[in-house]
This record gives structure tokens, sequence and C-alpha cells, in this order.
């Protein structure tokens, strides 16, 4: 299990690593590598060109702001799970992120990376997906935004093209109106789950507008479910539950039987709409407290690198689903 | 006897060298420029027949010195492989060729052999060999195998390799005769060892003087030598096998030669280089070997008080596509199966079958967690037809402490009776429910279920053939600068054999622990030896180590009476130092190894200061006719049979009513080994084990699809737990019923921890799930939640069971 | 067509080393085979089971998912880093010895370069910190009971030298 041969390139520059990546089309980008690298060592990917990005400048500061949470290229998983900023602004992706394999592996790993590896088993993915993100992508032709639900096209396969660095994505910040839930099952703790949910849920009063949920290892992409759910009883949240089987297929594998991951899909979606409503209504009232900041560590005992910085993006307008 | 360090928790003097990273295991042999490094192209197929080989592309790569498929191979080496364990019922015994020869059996059989400049280079020139195949259809598990509408060896009809039966008593007329009978179908899956260490070996020739040394991680060094020598033609004094460390084993690495272990030497001898593999993972998944897949069906024949008055047993083992370690794991399942009960009567046949998978060889346990699941299963199920206590039933079956030496009428892997040293398992069981609260489970079940939680328990009991012999060796030598050097030939993965016998050395030899060292493995230091596997090494070697220290002490207290001219009798040796109990007389250990070895020439201080001693009788030959130079002890160990050791585990398992998640709350274990030499070391031992065991109950398994492919073959699939997966306390509780087949009282430790597993989960999860899906039964392991949640669907809740959960689920 | 080969400086335990390797060589295998620090062992190569975990400036990270080629502005640690400047062992190799925490050893390097770094940022552990810490390392001996009081123990000890 060793990488087959590749030329290396370590860019001065995004410029320079833009160039080289056009160069060559069967280049890759190396940053965290946490995915990447495993699948060289097992020779299942032999680009032919790695353009390791981890020493351009600029790309490590997570920006958030009252619109959403801005994450480069370079930052570590383990930097936004641990930043108490993001997680006042978009809970979702600190909720997430503890899910993501190990502390270990989330030191390394960056949450670009793992959207442009765009595993539908991963959280993150779900996550961009769920809350209408966008991914800024930038090329030797200038950059673009991909949003969300253009990025997934199949099992690993994003739209990214092979000559385009992912600089930055964007999550949304979570509404005033709405509240968010994350669950997922695994084998293992830290494995890649059997099934996994997260829910938006929008409320007026104790009244939900909108809710909607998604779901990872469901599927061969990532998938959002408008649940049109309007109350969250016990009968209409199976009802939510049974709209969004509809629009599930989900498949078998060694870890879960088709039928075992429907019914988990079906348990997991009544547990992430009620928790994400609950959620909502706490934070109308304005009483929520960090829903990481409660549990033993989550974060590793990392100091919060974002500390308290002031918003430096500014406001930037996003689509919602 | 005096027992200083017997029985204590001595921490681990091995530990020293694993801590600052300077354990040497194989790969960190010879490492640096000069180094060749091999890598094998395997079979992407699990049938198939090679047409054609081309490695044109791969002769003139920089960096590549040598590519060899079997055509490359001559004399010995171009046989198949040994069968290193044959037996009369294996009339279609077949072992693989060390590089294939025109067919391949399973998905990653070894095909062709490249030695280049580093394993990079290596990966990139099998990644060019190209081979044409032919393929065949594939056979896979023991239903496909038993179909044999497709064979995996043309000559091998029924895929049939073995079919053994033994019998005691007249099982079937039992049942016959019993008043109530029932029967049962239980399969468990396939797993396998995985120590974190894969496979790997080094060789080095010596040309100048016709020498070949090999390192290699194994659990037997001198099968290897014997191998090595026998394939190359090399005179068994030309080679030396040395096992440094092991990053574990559990059984796999018993298995002997692996190809790599013979081509390694070859090419080294070939290149006049230094050649080493080092296995990867994905390699050691699919060319190493798994254990445990089998499908067993049970008649019993039982009374009204549960006693089993006929057992009648069939059962089908799938031992892949190659059969180089015999028959050893079905007939030990055979064998163990029995465990701490005695039936009326007993029949067991096995049909040992060929699959196109990788091999079987023991994985820890050994046939015995099969067994175990078998007759523990069958027990649940006497006490669920007669409504009794799943305990009170396993009790009425119990062989009696009154009733040893007990034997159970058959023969057992090593050819020997299967006959029981001592136990005690009325105490056994009572330990066990106190230790797991038996009495009051039934109230806390019922405090779970006002909660909406669902919990079960179980039980399992197990008895374990272990220290089979034949024998062990063991060379004690006291160095004129009194430090001892012990050497053992099996080798140790882990076990902390360097602590515990330097424990047995210092209390018999009366030298200070830390002036003991112990080597292992080591052809050099002692050529006659078995290996480490059957929990024999405590048994065996501690044995023999106890008997050469005797030896050496006596040989010690005879010189050092002379020297002090004092009477044997009134000599102690304390912290290395003879003297004469009640006066300031004394000599140390290291002046009496002076004094052993008649010396022309002082050579040091110690040398010099003993001249002041009369060496022996001027009348006499310096050295006796019935002794030798030296203050060294040898001495072997070689028991009429294996002692048995026992045990009992008891879970209380919670499952989750709406996902299926099992999770465990409570784990307890009683466990009899006989007398504990280090107490530390025997619970750390039980710890590892029943880890595996929860492993092999709940996580691992090996998933082939129907054209052979393995389908998690990587750690991200195979789940071996984490520590999120075991339980943070194992409750463990000693009895100790010394064996009366060796010096020291000891039974053997290693394996026992993994053997009651699938027994006792399979226990528990049903009984979890019973109340709430009448007739549902584990009889399939592993077990995960998707399984489990199959087997509700398959087993909905009655009304009245559904009605009894909504209450019982009240929030 | 022989491969590109990189000039590289590797600073590991606070020792700067000069090497020169293709851009494909594993962390791993550049601490092992060309700097000859074999501790850091390597159990999957695919960066699930920890045992070639080392730290980079004070991170555990998976070495095998690393090139050396990437490790040029760091600090390395690995177990051959972690026993004091006198010899003795370092609180957490200690710790391990006096609880029993390794058999065949070769997971360990992983445990202890990862409960070093956890420890710095995680003094004062309860037992179900303890076992977060070492959540991502896979042990096949211990059952890893004997871990996690080693990880308990070695903030005991940590703590006592403080």
């Amino acid at each position: 299990m060793k990488p087959a041969p590749f030329a290396f390139v370590r860019p001065q520059g995004l410029q320079h690593a833009l160039e080289a990546l056009a160069a060559d089309e069967g280049a890759k980008v190396l940053a965290g590598g946490q995915s990447l690298v495993p699948l060289l060592n097992m020779r299942l990917a032999a680009p032919t060109t790695l353009v390791d990005i981890n020493g351009l400048p600029a790309l490590d500061e997570v920006l958030v702001s009252d619109e959403g949470v801005e994450v480069p290229a370079l930052a570590r998983q383990a930097d936004v799970l641990a930043s108490t900023a993001v997680r006042r602004v978009q809970p979702l992706l600190g909720l997430a992120l503890a899910h993501v394999a190990h502390a270990t592996i989330r030191n390394r790993g960056t949450v670009v990376g793992s959207l442009v590896h765009a595993d539908a088993a991963a959280e993150l993915p779900m996550v961009l997906a769920l809350l209408g993100g966008h991914l800024r992508v930038a090329s030797t032709a200038g950059t673009r935004e991909i949003p969300a639900d253009e990025l997934f096209a199949g099992p690993l396969e994003s739209t990214v093209r092979h000559d385009e660095i992912a600089v930055s994505a964007f999550f949304p910040a979570l509404g005033a109106d709405e509240g968010v839930a994350f669950a997922e099952l695994a084998r293992r703790h830290g494995d890649y789950a059997m099934c996994g949910a997260g829910a938006l849920v929008r409320v007026e009063g104790d009244r939900v507008t909108r809710a909607w949920v998604a779901y990872l290892s469901v599927c061969d992409v990532p998938t959002v479910v408008d649940v049109e759910l309007d109350d969250v009883g016990a009968e209409a949240l199976a009802a939510a539950a049974e709209r969004a089987l509809g629009r599930l297929d989900p498949v078998g594998d060694v870890h879960a039987s088709a039928d075992y991951r429907a019914h988990l899909a079906r348990v997991l979606t009544v547990r992430v709409l009620r928790e994400a409503y609950d959620d909502a209504r706490a934070r109308a009232v304005g009483g929520r407290a960090d829903p990481l900041g409660g549990r033993a560590d989550p974060l590793g005992g990392r100091a919060d690198p974002l500390g308290g910085r002031a918003d430096p993006l500014g406001g930037r307008a996003e689509s919602r689903p | 006897m005096t027992t200083k360090l017997f029985g204590q928790k001595v921490q681990r003097t091995e530990d020293q060298r694993f801590l600052r990273g300077q354990g040497r295991y194989v790969d960190d042999i010879a490492v640096g420029v000069g180094t060749l490094h091999a890598a094998v192209l395997r079979s992407p197929h699990a049938h198939a027949r090679i047409t054609d080989i081309d490695v044109g592309a791969v002769l003139d790569l920089d960096g590549v010195h040598l590519v060899w498929t079997h055509d490359d191979l001559t004399g010995p080496m171009a046989d198949p492989l040994p069968l290193l364990i044959p037996h009369p019922a294996l009339t279609h015994g077949r072992t693989q060729f060390a590089l294939a020869k025109d067919e391949v059996n399973h998905v990653g059989e070894a095909i062709a052999f490249v030695v280049a400049d580093d394993r990079y280079l290596a990966e990139d020139a099998v990644g060019r060999i190209r081979v044409t195949y032919d393929l065949l259809p594939a056979v896979v598990g023991i239903d496909a195998a038993r179909a044999a509408d497709r064979l995996v060896h043309d000559d091998v009809p029924g895929n049939v390799g073995a079919r053994l039966e033994q019998e005691n008593g007249d099982a079937r007329a039992a049942i016959a005769a019993s008043p109530h009978t029932l029967s049962l179908d239980l399969t468990v899956e396939r797993s396998a060892s995985m120590p974190l260490e894969g496979r790997g070996t080094v060789a080095r020739w010596d040309p100048d003087v016709g020498r070949m040394t090999v390192w290699t991680s194994t659990q037997t060094s001198t099968g290897v030598r014997a191998a090595v020598a026998a394939r190359l033609e090399l005179d068994l004094g030309q080679v030396d096998v040395v096992t440094p460390d092991v990053g574990g084993g559990f059984g796999v690495k018993i298995n002997h030669p692996w190809p790599e272990e013979l081509l390694v030497p070859l090419a080294a001898r070939q290149l006049g280089r230094t050649v080493k593999f080092t296995e990867d993972r994905r390699e050691h998944f699919i060319s190493s070997a798994h254990e445990r897949g089998q499908v067993h069906h049970v008649e019993v024949g039982y009374d009204d008080d549960g006693r089993v008055l006929g057992l009648d047993v069939e059962f089908w083992h799938d031992h892949g596509a190659y059969t180089p370690y015999g028959l050893i794991v079905p007939i030990i399942t055979s064998t163990q199966l029995l465990g701490p009960y005695k039936p009326g009567a007993y029949r067991v046949v096995f049909e040992s079958l060929y699959t196109n998978t990788v091999m079987v060889t023991p994985y820890r346990g050994a046939g015995r967690p099969q067994g175990c699941y078998v007759m523990e299963r069958t027990m649940d199920a006497i006490a669920a037809a007669l409504g009794k206590d799943r305990a009170e039933v396993r009790a009425a079956n119990f062989i009696q402490p009154d009733e040893f030496p007990f034997d159970q009428g058959l023969v057992f892997q090593d050819g020997r009776e299967l006959e029981y040293d001592s136990g005690d398992y009325p105490a056994s069981l009572a330990k066990l429910k106190e230790l797991v609260g038996w009495d009051d489970f039934p109230a806390f079940r019922e405090e779970m279920a006002r909660q909406g939680r669902r919990v079960g328990i179980g039980l399992a009991c197990y008895v374990e053939g272990t220290g089979v012999g034949p024998y062990e060796g063991a060379h004690v030598h006291v160095e004129t600068s009194g430090k001892v050097k012990v050497a053992t030939g099996l080798t140790t993965q882990g076990q902390g054999h360097a602590t515990v016998f330097a424990q047995l050395v210092a209390d018999v030899l009366g030298c200070r622990f830390e002036d003991v060292e112990v080597v292992t493995g080591d052809t050099r230091r002692m050529p006659y030896a078995v290996g480490t596997f059957a929990s024999r090494a405590a048994v065996m070697s501690g044995s023999a180590i106890h008997l050469a220290a005797t030896r050496a002490r006596e040989k010690a207290l005879r010189i050092a009476a002379e020297a002090l001219e004092a009477s044997v009798d009134d000599l102690e040796i304390v912290d290395g130092v003879v003297s004469v109990r009640g006066t300031e007389a004394s000599i140390d250990l290291g002046t009496v190894a002076v004094l052993s070895n008649p010396l022309r020439y002082a050579f040091d201080e110690a040398s010099k200061a003993a001249t002041q001693f009369s060496v022996g009788d001027p009348g006499k030959p310096p050295v006796a006719e019935d002794d030798e130079p030296g203050l060294e002890g040898r001495d072997f160990y070689s028991p009429e049979r294996s002692t048995f050791a026992s045990g009992m585990h008891a879970v209380i398992v919670e499952t989750d009513p709406e996902t299926a998640e099992i999770s465990i709350l409570k784990y307890a274990v009683v466990h009899d080994c006989g007398r504990l030499i280090n107490p530390m070391i025997v619970e750390g031992q039980i710890h590892g084990g029943v880890a595996q065991g929860i492993a092999g109950a709940l996580y691992e398994r090996m998933a082939y699809d129907d054209s052979g492919q393995l389908l998690n073959a990587s750690f991200m699939d195979f789940l071996m737990p984490y520590v999120t997966e075991i339980p943070a306390r194992i409750d463990i509780d000693h009895l100790e019923t010394p064996s009366p087949l060796n010096p020291l009282g000891i039974k053997g430790a290693g394996e026992a921890g993994v053997i009651p597993s699938a027994a006792v989960f399979a226990s528990a999860v049903s009984d979890a799930e019973q109340p709430y899906h009448p007739g549902l039964a584990i009889t399939a392991m592993p077990i995960s939640p998707s399984e489990l949640f199959d087997l509700r669907r398959r087993h909905p809740a009655t009304p009245v069971a559904q009605r009894s959960r909504d209450h019982e689920e009240r929030p | 067509m022989s491969e590109q080969l990189h000039d590289l400086r590797l600073t590991v335990n606070g020792v700067a080393h000069a090497l020169r390797v293709p851009a494909r060589r594993l962390l791993s295998d550049a601490l092992r085979h060309d700097l000859g620090l074999t501790g850091t062992h390597v159990g999957c190569e695919h960066g699930v089971c920890g045992a070639c975990t080392v730290l980079l400036d004070g991170l555990p990270t998976r070495s095998c998912l690393m090139f050396a080629v990437s490790a040029v502005d760091v600090d390395i640690t690995t177990v051959e880093g972690l026993t004091e400047a006198d010899g003795t062992l370092g609180a957490v190799q200690q710790a391990f010895l006096e609880c029993h925490g390794l058999q065949c050893g070769f997971c360990t390097p992983g445990f202890l370069t990862t409960v070093t770094a956890g420890l710095r940022q995680h003094p004062t552990p309860t037992e179900d910190d303890a076992r977060d810490m070492v959540a991502g390392n896979l042990c096949r001996c211990t059952g890893y009971t004997n871990i996690v009081r080693s990880v308990l123990r070695a903030a005991e000890l940590a703590g006592g030298e403080a």
C-alpha cells in the first residue's frame, strides 16, 4: 500500500497553484489529505501531479459574520469545530463536525476538502446541502460559486473541475426563527454512519413554517427533503418521515441492509425534526446555550482559534433552500 | 519452593523498550539503504486458471532486481507448501504453491514475487505484470460448498477435504429414549486474528560462512527454520531463525511457512543482499488466514431437570482454499464443545469443506468459541423449553469436583485422550452469579422496562484444553557476572513472557529478578521448540524453565558447598548470593559460575578472586565424568496430556427498541487457569480476550460476495472495536484449581477471554428481545443491529407482547 | 525514467535531518526507513489504526496520511521524543508501564503520542475524557481497560511533577 509516483508542486501562490493544475489534466489538489491519501496508498487513485496547497497564505482564516461562516480551503476541521463563534452563527456545523472521524483526523482534515471529496456518507456535504451553502472555486479563468444543490454529482463525484481549487465554503447562518439538529448512527464511534440526518426547522411562534431534513449514507449523494411539516405531533412527524422515505432510495451494504437504512432514516427523521423544532423554539425565547458547550470537552481541549474575532467579512446575502 | 515472585503483579521488563520506541519488530530490522524490498502480485480472482504471465514490462525497470513466477522455482521450492498437521481423516488435503501454478483458488493468492530497491518500486513493478486468466466459477460459503455444484479443486469430490466422527456411548439411541428432545441450527461467520503488525520476513545470506539468517514474525521459529532448510536445501545447522518483537499473533502466525517466508530467503541467497517483505493491511486480509466459519446442527435429548442424555452434533467447517494446518480447528470444536458438561452420550461428526476463500488456520480460541456457542445455545434452548433458569440447567449437567480426572471418552487435537485434570465448575458458577448479579436481574429488568428500556442477561461456560505438547525446552545460564540468561524456543507476541519467566527463574535460582534476561524464539539459543499456540507458553516453557532453573540451582549449590566447605542442606541463595545459613560465609552466583568452569587462565577480577578457592579434588579430573563445565541448566517439559482451564462469562446487554443497537451494561468473568504466576498479566490477557470476543460477537466478520471478493478488506469496513465499543469495566474473579500435570500447578490463560463471547451475547440478546418478539432466538453470530432489526421483523410482536411493550414504554 | 527526488529538512524531536526522497515517500516511511526512527509503527496505511500517530507542532497526526515533502515546516515529535532528556520515562510512558497499558507494544507509540498531546490540552481528564482521548487508536491486545487507566495515571503523574 504505497502510492504510485506523482510530480509534486508546492506552489508559491494561488495563481501558481492554478497554473500547475491547469498544466496537467491528471493533477489533483492536496490539502488535508485525510481522504485522498488513503486512496493513493491503495492505488485507487493515481494523480500524475499533486499540488500541495498547505503552504498557501490566507487560506486558513475562518470568517464568521451574521450572514454565515466562510471556511477557507485550509481551515482544519478541528479548528472549525473548536470555534465558539462558528457554533454561535451556525450550530449545525459544530454538531456535525463532532461526528467527523476522530480528533486526530480532524487535526489535519479540512472542511473544504471533505466537501470536494463529495462522499455521500460524510457529514459535511450533507450540512452544506441542508443549509443551502455554496463552494467558491477558482481557476485560471476566474472564480465561481457552486451552490450546494449543484455540487454533488454522484458517488465521490463533485462538479469541481480538475483545474479548479475550492478556495472556500460558505455555510449560511442560522436564522433567528430557525433551529437545527443532527444525528447519526454508526457501527463504531467515528465511523462513517450507517445513516445520518440533519434537520433545519423554521418556526413562527410554536408553529412550523418550513422544515427540511437532509440525509447522509442513505443515497448516492447527500439528499435534502422538504418534509412539509406543519406540526410536531407524533403523527405529523411520522408522516414527514414517510414523505422523506418516498424521496429516498436507500441502498444496502455490509453494514446495513437497505430496509434497515430506511428504518433508521425514518427513526432519525423524527428525532432530528423534534430536536430541531425544540432548538428553534429555545432560540426564539433566547434561552439556547451552545449545544456542545455542556459536553465533556468535545473539542479535545483546544483553545478557540478564532476567538471572538469581529466580523471581518461583512454581510453577503445568501440564498436559502 | 520459595515463592517470592510467583503470584505477584510484577511490572513487565519488556515494556522499557516498547515505551521508548525501541522495540524491534521485523520491519525494524535492516532499516536503511542496502536492504531490498519485496512485493507480491496476488490474484484478483477467487477462482481462475492462469493461462499466461507476462513480466516483460518489469524486467528492465530501474530498481527492480528480481521477478519470479512459479516457472522460476525449482526443486522443493516448486512443490506445494507442506501440509503441517496431517490427519488420517484429512483424505483430501491440499496446500498452495509458493507461487501459484496454473490455478488460483482465492483472491489474494500469490502469483509473482518482485524484489526492488524499495517497496514503492516493488509495487510499481507488480502493477506492470500482466496475467491472463480463464475465470472459473467460485465456491463461496458453506452452503455452496455443500451443494457442490461447483468444485474448488477438480479432484476433491463434493468439496469435502475431511470427514471425522467421534462418539462416546450411543448418542442417537439415548436421544430417541429421552423424555424431551429438540434440535437447533447454529451458524458462526468468519473472522480473523488481525494483529496490528502483519506478517513480515527479513533474510540475509552470508556466503562466507554459508549461513542464512531469517527474521520473521511468527509463532514458531523452529517450524520456519525446518521449512526454510528443507525448501532451500540447506542443512538445519545453516539456518538461524530469529523471531524479534512480534506485534500480535492471535493464531494467524502459527501457520508456516508462508510463501514469503521461503521466497525472501531464496531471493536473499540469489541476490546476495538483505531482502525484506512487510505485509500490508490489505494483503493481511486476503493473503494470510481467517477462522470461525462453521454451520452446526444439534439434536439433543434431555430429562425433566434439563440433564442432557444424548447429544448429536453435525457441523460443516469452511476451511477455505487450502488445509496447511490440517483439521485442528474443527477437531477442537468437536471435542471442546462439551465444556464443563457430561452428556449421557455424545456423537459428533464434521465435514471440512473447500471454498474459494482465504484459508483457515487457528485464531485465538481456535474452534472453541464455535463449540462453546453450540453447547451453550443448546443449554439455553433446553432451559427455555423446560421454563427453567438457564444457570440451573447448566448446573444440572456439570462434572462434579470429585469426578476429576474426568475422561470425556474422545480423542483431543493432540491425539491424546480428552481427560480433564482438575476444576470446580459449581464454585465457578456460584462466583459468576454473584459477580454479575444473576439473581437480582429480574428486578433490574423490570425497572428498566418501566423506563422503556430493554435489557437481557446471558451466561456461558467453557473448558479449554491448554498447554498441549509435545514439549518445550529451556536453557538457564548463569554468567560469571552473575547475570542469568534464559532461553526458551517458543515465541512471544506480547504475553509478557520475559517477565513471567524471569519471575520463575528468580524464585527457583534465588537470583535477582533484574539479573534475569529471557530470550524467546531464537533458534541460535534454543534449537528445540514447538511454538506459541493453544495457551501453552506458561505451561510448557514455564515448566521447562522451572526444571532447567532447578538444575542450575542444584549445580550452584553443589559447587558452592565445596567452595564454602559446607553441606548443601545448609545453603540458601538470596539475591544472587549463596550463603551458609547463620554464618557470614558466602559466595555470589557469578563466582560460582567461574568455579563451574575450570580455567587455566585468569582473565578478569572475578576469575582472579576465584583462585583463592580450590577447584575440585587434585586426584580427580577437573570436570567430573557426569558433569559439564559452566553453571547452566537445561531441561525439557513434555506432559502426558493437556491441562484444562475453565471459566464462565456473563453479560448484561441493552438493545435499543428503535434502532436495534446493542450495548453492554455489565460484563463479568470468572476464570480458572490454575495458579497465577502474574495476576496483572493474566488479567491483561482476559481484558484483551474479552475485547476480541466482543469484536467477534458484535462487530467483526469477513463479508464475501458470491464471486469471492472480500468486501470489507480494510480497517474502515472490518470493524475492529475502538475503546468506544468496549465496556469501561470488565469484572473479573479468579478461581484457582491447580493442575496436577505440571510442577507449577498452572494452566493456560491466553485465549480464554474470547471463547464464550458468541455464546454469551447470543444468550443475552435473545433474552432481551424475547419478551417483545416471542420466538426470537439468535442462531447466527455475529449479530449486528441490521440483523437484529431483521430478526425483529421476522418475529413480530404478538398483540400481547405489543401491549406489554407499550405499557412498559410509557415515558 | 527515474523518479524526481526532493531535498528536505525534517525537524524531528528537536533535531533537523536532511534527506532526499521522492514526493510519494510517506512521512511514516521517511521517519522509519530514512531516519531510522522505527518507534513509529505502520499498522494499516489508511489512517484508521493510529499506530503511526506523531505530533506535528504538538498535534496528533497520522504519519501514514502525509508525505514527507509536506512535513517540512513543522516540528515533528515521535515516540522516541517522549523520553526525558535524562533517559527516564516521561509521565505517559511511566503510566503505561505501571498500569500494564500495553502487551505486544505495536500500537503503543501511537497511543503515547496521542495521550501526550491530549493531556497537554486536558491535564485533568475524567474517565470519559480519557476514553475520548484514545478513541481513534486501535489496540488488538489490551481491550483498552488498562490503556484508559494509564491515561488517568499519566495525568496524576504529570500533575505530581507540576
